[in-house]
């Protein structure tokens, strides 16, 4: 701490190169802190807290075939099952294609397994014996302007009413909140009531998209699971029960390796940085040999000079790289919003803690050549300028 | 203050430019350079400029770790960003190759994708009578009822599960879609529980094999054959429409039907035919239109973050490239000044740095196009298509994406290369005489 002004002095003595450099290094981090939180937003999905003690239940074959009603009170019966809840897929537009939300039909306590979302007692209980009621979390309702007694029409791409009609108008009732703000990308979806659903469909009556149970103890999910399914082996709707965490990742990973491409792409910005700050660190060294003899004329150990370089270097890509990644933390909350599910609340501690890391493994990496040069420095030479 | 402002008109100049380069067709720069060589070759300032350029590259091997800096840098940028836009490219593409004009899908009204959609038999019927249907040599109208259900089967590499598309055809789908080709094995035989996989579908899942059994719904099916389309219906395993309705419970219905219309000009009266039908609640679509709307959400995501993650590093590299070239003028500043003591003017210095920073750009956008060519052309992935199951494709690296990427690598060394160009034309000649 001693010689930070001196490490200072020497990383500024080039005032536009070293700006250059910070501004180069700023770019990767922001990057990094970007594309890492997207890859933290996907990663979300698979490790929910607060569904470790729920598991799905759904056909084997996948889960976009549907189950008999009679198995909801065979699970019930099952040790180790507190409570069962069933919900169905809707996949219902409002007004264009383009503002894509989950939409479900759920059991009446559905909203008892769901600790995570917090909704006035007076509106759950208006939902439950609401038949045409709906209930929808907080961002959604902001989004298109919703209150509580608005009429929310749905077209149906699945399931038309059973007069042919797609058009299915739901009364809004409630409003939830995710209780954890870091779950706010949970919020945009709605509920409506399974009853409902069920009664006025067209075709698929009496059977249910997928059972959710809650545990009586997350320790004891393999054996529940099994037990669960053992109850329609070899039959014709033989089921699949796994944890809902496992279920999401499975579900996720989907989609693309997330984690693939953000490692490939961070790689190659990597690889670029390296040998961009490389480059900046050898000449910065090259042009202060004199003054590094110097240094050591008075009294700098070999040591000291290389720590001093490699300081400089560190702190060179510290800049740079905190920089980036706070501006990627101003940046990500303002857009999480925007891109639903794309981008998480924020910046989280694995991303700075990941990116610091890297910072100072940059640093030293860059460093290294260059403050072994300063080290090795022969004082006589060097003042020579041989 | 002067200064400070001449500086900034300066600035907002170079950003109109840069943006204008970025818009401009290729005819266009062609030509830009076309008249620059003809300028260098015949003009007397050009001659000038040719002369310092050449004395600027031939010093480049002199400043070679500085200079890789650009080439590498832009690389980067290139070969990031021409392999992300290969992976949307290759998505559009595969879908678009799916559809045709005289193809359509007949679904029920309000369906979105064939997953969602259910047909029942008499509807069938019906759309089958429907003029403008092309029929074989038999006569017989070519429709497939199609049934597409999805099954859960674990994937090569991960063994996660994924779903998988399963597609019940009718008999009518080899006239319909002659583009399959039985690779090996044979057809499946309607009325078994045998399929036939995609060579897509077989590359991405465990245990499509040839003669390999899957089990759906406690019934084992047979894979009997592998077949390859060059389109979606890659990623499908096929079965008998019937057979799989069977397994999958679904009685007499299925999900859409397939037509093979008699021409393109033929959709309007089919489309009209069918809306008239009183017995019929569809929707019908050319297999062109549904399937460039299936892409269209992930392509145009995939562009966005390409352009997102390919400006941040493009600012990256536009600092790099500034940082090695104001050392290259600096280290050259004492024959510049030379060179400008004895009679060459501004302009042609200004010339020589920037061809020289966009040269070296467009060496890193060859450099970076090429590395994301080997080996990200033909790379095969998978994502969750709109019927909830994987649709595989490759990634497309085309001669179109090159070019832009090579455009942005040109845009990156023109901003990289202005501003030490014109710090070498201004410096005053005597203080940079008298440097070191």
């Amino acid at each position: 701490m001693k010689y930070l002004h001196l490490v200072w002095a020497a990383l500024f003595r080039r005032k536009t190169r070293t700006l250059f450099t910070i501004a180069s290094v700023l770019a990767a981090f922001l990057l990094f802190g970007l594309l890492d939180s997207v890859r933290n937003a996907f990663s979300d999905a698979g490790n929910s807290v607060a569904g470790v003690d729920r598991m799905i239940t759904m056909s084997k074959i996948s889960f976009t075939v549907s189950q008999p009603q009679s198995l909801l009170a065979r699970i019930e019966a099952v040790p180790g099952v507190k409570e069962v809840a069933y919900a169905n897929w809707f996949g219902g537009i409002y007004q264009d294609p383009k503002n894509f939300f989950p939409n479900e039909a759920v059991s009446p306590n559905f909203m008892d397994l769901f600790s995570e979302y917090a909704i006035p007692p007076d509106q759950l209980a208006a939902f439950k014996n609401t038949r045409t009621g709906c209930i929808v979390g907080a961002s959604l309702a902001k989004k298109f302007g919703w209150k509580i007694g608005d009429k929310i029409p749905l077209q149906a791409t699945i399931f038309p009413q059973k007069d042919g009609s797609n058009t299915w108008t739901f009364d809004l009732v409630g409003i939830f909140h995710a209780r954890d703000p870091k779950e706010k990308n949970k919020e945009p979806i709605l509920f409506f009531n399974w009853k409902y659903f069920d009664e006025a469909r067209q075709f698929g009556n009496g059977r249910i998209g997928w059972y959710i149970e809650k545990l009586s103890d997350p320790n004891q999910a393999d054996q529940v699971a099994k037990a669960i399914d053992a109850i329609s082996a070899n039959s014709d709707h033989e089921t699949k029960t796994e944890s809902e965490n496992a279920f999401n990742r499975s579900f996720v990973s989907q989609f693309a390796d997330i984690g693939l491409i953000v490692g490939g792409i961070m790689s190659a910005v990597f690889f670029t940085l390296i040998l961009l700050t490389g480059n900046t660190m050898a000449q910065a060294v090259r042009e202060r040999i004199p003054e590094l003899a110097v240094l050591k004329t008075i009294g700098f150990s070999n040591r000291g000079v290389l720590g001093l370089v490699l300081a400089e270097s560190v702190l060179l890509i510290l800049l740079g790289g905190l920089i980036g990644i706070g501006l990627a933390a101003v940046i990500v909350p303002a857009m999480s919003s925007k891109v639903q599910g794309l981008l998480p609340d924020g910046v989280r501690w694995n991303t700075w803690a990941l990116g610091v890391a890297l910072m100072f493994g940059i640093g030293l990496l860059i460093g290294w050549l260059p403050a072994l040069r300063g080290m090795r420095l022969k004082i006589v030479d060097a003042l020579a300028g041989r | 203050m002067r200064k400070f402002f001449a500086n900034l008109g300066i600035g907002i100049l170079l950003v109109a430019v840069a943006v204008l380069l970025a818009m401009a067709p290729w005819v266009a720069l062609v030509a830009i350079a076309v008249l620059l060589a003809l300028w260098m070759a015949f003009g007397r300032r050009g001659r000038q400029a040719w002369s310092v350029t050449r004395v600027g590259i031939a010093t480049i091997p002199q400043r070679l770790g500085s200079s890789s800096v650009v080439i590498i840098g832009i690389a980067g940028v290139v070969g990031v960003l021409v392999a992300l836009l290969a992976m949307g490219e290759g998505f559009q593409a595969t879908l678009k190759q799916t559809g045709s004009d005289d193809t359509v899908l007949v679904m029920r009204a309000g369906a979105n994708a064939e997953l969602n959609s259910v047909l029942m038999h008499d509807a069938v019927v019906q759309i089958e009578q429907t003029p403008g249907i092309l029929k074989d040599s038999t006569g017989q109208p070519i429709v497939s009822p199609e049934l597409v259900v999805v099954a859960s089967l674990p994937r090569k590499g991960s063994g996660l599960d994924a779903n998988v598309e399963i597609r019940g055809v009718g008999p009518q789908v080899w006239n319909l879609r002659p583009q399959v080709k039985i690779t090996s094995g044979r057809k499946f035989t309607p009325g078994l529980r045998e399929l036939i996989a995609g060579k897509g579908a077989q590359a991405q899942f465990q245990g499509l094999g040839l003669g390999s059994t899957i089990k759906l719904n406690n019934q084992v099916w047979t894979i009997v054959g592998t077949f390859d389309s060059g389109d979606a219906y890659d990623s499908d395993l096929w079965g008998d429409a019937d057979i799989v309705a069977s397994t999958y419970r679904r009685g007499d219905s299925v999900t859409d039907a397939a037509v093979k219309l008699t021409g393109p000009g033929a959709f309007d009266a089919f489309k009209a035919a069918l809306a008239a039908n009183p017995q019929l609640t569809v929707d019908v679509q050319t297999t062109r239109d549904y399937f460039s709307k299936q892409s269209e959400g992930l392509a145009k995501l995939i562009r966005i973050i390409g352009g997102v993650v390919g400006t941040i590093m493009a600012i990256g590299a536009v600092f790099g490239a500034l940082n090695t070239m104001y050392a290259a003028v600096a280290t050259r500043a004492r024959e510049i000044a030379t060179l400008r003591a004895i009679g060459f003017r501004g302009l042609p210095v200004v010339v020589s740095v920037l061809l020289e920073t966009m040269l070296l750009a467009l060496l890193g956008g060859v450099l970076g196009a090429a590395i994301a060519w080997l080996i990200f052309d033909n790379y095969t992935v998978s994502t969750l298509s709109q019927n909830f199951s994987q649709v595989v494709f490759n990634f497309k690296v085309s001669p179109a994406l090159v070019l832009t990427g090579l455009k942005w690598a040109l845009v990156i060394g023109f901003v990289g290369g202005a501003f030490p160009a014109l710090r070498a034309a201004r410096l005053p000649v005597t203080v940079a005489l008298r440097e070191q």
